[in-house]
């Protein structure tokens, strides 16, 4: 397999300069590299910009409603889990009408992988505020001020106990390309927030994270093992106060005092995940990307056919004409 | 004293108490006891709407009423012979529908004061002793005494001791019928098999029930109900909701095809996941989502999988599912939706029955979106019907909604049960090839308008399919004006053209030239059949039809409802078969409506036809 087999033959109809560009190519570059067969692919998405994704991918796909493609893919992982599943979703998708689903589908550890584009704004529709939108933020639907609080997307699937979750954007290819790997190789429930751009009704959103003069104080990328390290030439790192995450100067610390990446530590991933201020702030911490948290924990297909298997093999296959006739029968002459 | 035996054809009879009194135990167990003595049997739980209703009140009677006799019983009777009352309220509740004449049993320790007040009997009044139910044959009995007495030195505590108290009731109306103790003596012992003291303590009491009938000369009268004279075979009893379980799991088998159960805890469905959940080792897969919506879209996803997606609801359910049903019919992949209708709208009564999602049922989603519906019309007719669901589902490609009531799916009625090997099986085609040159085509369809059912892993075969408007054959996204005509026209052709694969529609009872035609659905089938019966006695000139395939309409049903001066269509609701009759084939319907909760009685019925036929 190769990229351009993942291509199909459908226009694709984004708006020229939107960030979905990125991420579909990265996909289309990653997934030949996994060792899949094409026919054990499935996209499936819900309704937005981002949801058109699948026709564009040379697999098996669904677009199917708005916010239930993680209630889909929870029942075709149920009877099928022989394939691949990915799962293509927006901000107001995922965590606004499809807010639901895409907690239970994280507690219950579906083995499939989530690719959230992140625009913090209802692409589709032209332009509303979405659950990601930032407080004060004027979108149409907001001419004087977005009130409502934002989610936190890392923040919300650790607290429902997602066991991979990890961040991206579509401006770094070659990050992108990393944790959609890791999302793969993750077995269970991924979770992979991307940060997308929106050119046409929140242009720039993400630009202080994407561009030379400020991504360097504003992002952390997080690598297991590795110490928290940020800056022009990392000449930044982050300590653990306590339960505190504090910003230091590398040429008055040791590299040995800073925080050592762990993924496997939940209480980190979540100061982590909570490092979420408003970048352009006095004093904001950098926003990290990578991989929060990586936990193993028995994915719910599975239960549920190993129960299957054991009742079966405890009481024997059933036998129809032995339920049809039930407990108690009596004949008449 | 001499004790008379009476024979009689047929007796109705209801336990009524607490929720706590175990009275739809004891009713159960008489009910199993007539059916396995040969009566036939139809029965009707009423439980209350509160599980924890205050004890003693009005609103915590439950009741359970069962129809047995050595005729055909089609319904749970209409009008009460006997009457069982754990206490004052349980008689307040269900006097109504004793007959006049009745019996009375009544536990006198329910009617103490305390109990009085709480069924609120004004100060003073013991309807037992005041003369009030002269009309009435009444037999106090202290239940609670007598349970106590026959325990005492079991070793029990009072409350373990007093909970068997359904038990001498039960032993007292075996006595009082002539039935033998064997059955439910076995079933206390593997009831309670890890506790032997409750074995011992629980047959004592059933047995001193029974004794007390043969002892006490309290009691003058016998009754024989002799066995019922019906079709030769082996039967078993079945309730509506497990008769749709077990046509699941028939259908899966005789498919081949794993079964998707999705579906979120609500009464009267709920029942059909509890049995689902129990059969893990047919390959069952039951999955309580988190919401209705979720769950028919698990449906629909074990479906794109090549599985039998099924999902279950009550009417507040099966709205939120509206979306996901259209997203099913343009997908068109096979999907079953059962509706278990009870009382609306919104909440309505949950625990009452109503026939008013039909409509919902035919027309309820936004665009052009036909989906074939079915119906049962008795207990045991929900197997078939559900079966019947999901071949259509899977031969034709579509979404099929089952509907189902509360009335049918928690009466009980004698099932001559098939052997699997007397099923049909059901054709399952899964697309393995590319029809279309190198290409797939997923919207080729065939003669029946049937497209393709192509599953992830075949190589080659890889598609897109969505809710938006597609081009026929590729199934592309397309906005074009004539292909959006072609295809809301194509998949409505496609539903229509499954009336080629149903049955015509019966004459189910009475003659096809009958001068009134009542037409029926659903499950008001006792009542319709048992009304027929006695008009024809009465040499009146009615038939009955009942209609299960309600959309598409049997081809033939204009044509048999032309051949009748008058339709009466009865209905629990506030009509709506009707509008779908009088917009199809422009006929003058008269409608009967009863909108209470309740089942039809067979007077309602009889009353309309005589009213027509002035
Ligand atoms: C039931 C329903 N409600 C509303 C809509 C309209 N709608 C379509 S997409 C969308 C929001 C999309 O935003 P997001 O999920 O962030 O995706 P994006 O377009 O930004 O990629 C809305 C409100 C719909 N299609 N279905
Ligand atoms: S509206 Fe925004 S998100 Fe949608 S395609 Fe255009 S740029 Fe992309
Ligand atoms: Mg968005």
């Amino acid at each position: 397999m190769t990229p351009k087999d993942l291509v199909t033959d459908q226009e694709v109809r984004w708006c020229p300069g939107c960030g979905d560009y990125s991420i579909l190519k990265q996909v289309q570059t990653v997934i030949p590299e996994l060792g899949l067969k094409r026919e054990n692919i499935v996209f499936i998405s819900g309704i937005g910009c981002s949801s058109r994704f699948p026709y564009y991918m040379e697999t098996y796909g669904m677009h199917s409603i708005h916010g239930r493609a993680t209630a889909i893919a929870s029942g075709l992982k149920s009877v099928r889990n022989d394939l691949s599943v990915w799962l293509v979703t927006g901000d107001g998708d995922s965590m606004s009408i499809g807010g639901n689903h895409f907690i239970h589908l994280l507690r219950r550890n579906f083995d499939v992988n989530i690719l959230l584009f992140n625009n913090e704004i209802y692409g589709l529709t032209k332009g509303q505020y979405s659950p990601t939108s930032h407080e004060g933020q004027i979108t149409k639907s907001s001419p004087y001020g977005v009130i409502d609080h934002a989610f936190n997307p890392v923040a919300l699937c650790l607290g429902a106990d997602a066991t991979f979750v990890a961040r991206a954007m579509d401006r770094d290819p070659i990050q992108l390309r990393d944790v959609l790997k890791r999302a793969h190789l993750h077995k269970g429930s991924s979770v992979l927030e991307i940060y997308q751009n929106c050119n046409v009704f929140n242009d720039g959103a993400f630009e202080i994270f994407t561009e030379k003069a400020t991504k360097k104080l504003t992002t952390l990328f997080v690598n297991q093992g590795q110490p928290l390290l940020f800056g022009e030439n990392n000449n930044k790192g982050i300590i653990l106060d306590g339960f505190h995450a504090r910003v230091v100067d590398m040429e008055q610390t040791s590299a040995n005092d800073l925080w050592i990446h762990d993924e496997k530590d939940r209480i980190k991933a979540g100061i982590l995940a909570r490092m979420f201020d408003d970048p352009s702030s006095e004093g904001a911490m950098p926003r990290p990307f990578g991989v929060f948290y990586a936990e193993s924990r028995p994915c719910y297909e599975d239960l549920l056919n190993n129960q299957i298997a054991e009742i079966t093999s405890k009481r024997g296959k059933g036998n129809l004409d032995d339920i049809l006739k039930g407990n108690s029968v009596w004949e008449i002459q | 004293m001499s004790i008379d035996t009476e024979i009689k054809e047929d007796v109705t009879i209801m336990f009524a108490g607490d929720s706590g009194d175990g009275i739809q135990l004891a009713g159960t167990q008489f009910t199993d006891t007539a059916a396995l003595f040969g009566n036939d049997i139809s029965t009707f739980p009423n439980f209350p709407a509160e599980i924890r209703a205050p004890q003693g009140t009005l609103a915590g009677v439950s009741g359970f009423q069962l129809h047995f006799g050595s005729v055909e019983m089609n319904t749970p009777g209409d009008a009460l012979d006997v009457l069982v009352v754990m206490n004052a309220a349980a008689l307040k509740a269900n006097l109504k529908s004793l007959k006049k004449g009745g019996i009375i049993l009544a536990n006198s320790d329910g009617f103490d004061p305390k109990n009085l007040k709480l069924a609120k009997y004004p100060e003073g009044v013991n309807p037992l002793k005041d003369g009030s139910l002269d009309a009435y044959r009444i037999f106090e009995i202290d239940v609670t005494k007598h349970t106590k007495s026959a325990l005492a030195g079991s070793g029990l505590g009072t409350k373990e001791a007093e909970r068997s108290k359904n038990m001498f009731v039960l032993g007292f109306i075996y006595w009082m019928y002539h039935r033998n103790m064997d059955h439910s003596i076995r079933f206390i012992e593997e009831k309670f098999k890890k506790r032997p003291e409750l074995i011992e303590a629980n047959i004592k009491v059933l047995k001193a029930g029974y004794n007390f009938g043969e002892t006490s000369e309290a009691f003058n009268s016998r009754y024989e109900v002799k066995a019922a004279t019906m079709p030769k075979g082996t039967y078993r009893g079945v309730m509506g909701n497990q008769a749709t379980a077990l046509g699941l799991i028939t259908a899966a088998e005789k498919s081949g095809l794993t079964l998707f159960y999705g579906s979120y805890p609500i009464t009267p469905a709920s029942d059909v996941l509890h049995e689902l959940s129990k059969h893990k080792n047919f390959g069952v897969k039951t999955f309580q989502a988190e919401d209705e919506i979720a769950a028919i879209c698990a449906a629909i996803g074990a479906s794109f999988g090549g599985s039998l997606g099924v999902t279950a609801s009550s009417g507040p359910g099966i709205a939120l599912k509206t979306e996901a049903i259209g997203l099913a019919l343009m997908l068109e992949l096979p999907l079953v939706i059962i509706n278990v209708q009870r009382g609306g709208p919104s909440t309505g009564m949950p625990t009452k029955t109503e026939q008013a999602d039909l409509l919902q049922a035919v027309y309820g989603r936004n665009g052009e979106a036909p989906v074939a519906v079915v119906a049962a019309s008795t207990p045991s007719d929900c197997f078939k019907m559900v079966f019947e669901a999901c071949r259509i589902a899977i031969e034709h490609m579509t979404p099929v909604i089952f509907l189902s009531d509360g009335y049918i799916a928690n009466g009980a009625e004698p099932w001559r049960f098939p052997k699997s090997n007397e099923i049909e099986n059901i054709d399952v085609r899964f697309a393995r090839e590319k029809n279309k040159g190198d290409k797939f085509m997923p919207y080729l369809r065939d003669e029946k308008l049937v497209r393709p059912w192509a599953i992830p892993g075949v190589p080659g075969l890889e598609h897109r399919i969505g809710g938006i408007e597609k081009e026929d054959v590729t199934g592309n996204i397309s906005y074009d004006p004539d292909n959006h005509e072609h295809m809301v026209k194509t998949r409505a052709a496609k539903i229509e053209k499954i009336a080629d694969f149903i049955p015509l529609q019966q004459i189910d009872n009475g003659s096809a030239d009958a001068e009134v035609l009542i037409l029926g659905w659903g499950g008001t089938y006792g009542a319709l059949k048992n009304a027929t019966a006695e008009l024809v006695a009465e040499g009146k000139s009615v038939a009955h039809a009942h209609l299960k395939y309600m959309h598409p309409f049997p081809k033939n049903l204009g044509d048999l409802l032309r051949n009748h001066k008058h339709v009466l269509i009865p209905e629990l609701n506030n009509g709506q078969l009707i509008k779908m009759i009088r917009d199809k084939f422009l006929i003058d319907a008269k409608g009967l409506n009863k909108i209470q909760g309740l089942p039809f009685y067979t007077a309602d019925i009889k009353n309309a036809v005589n009213q027509l036929l002035k």
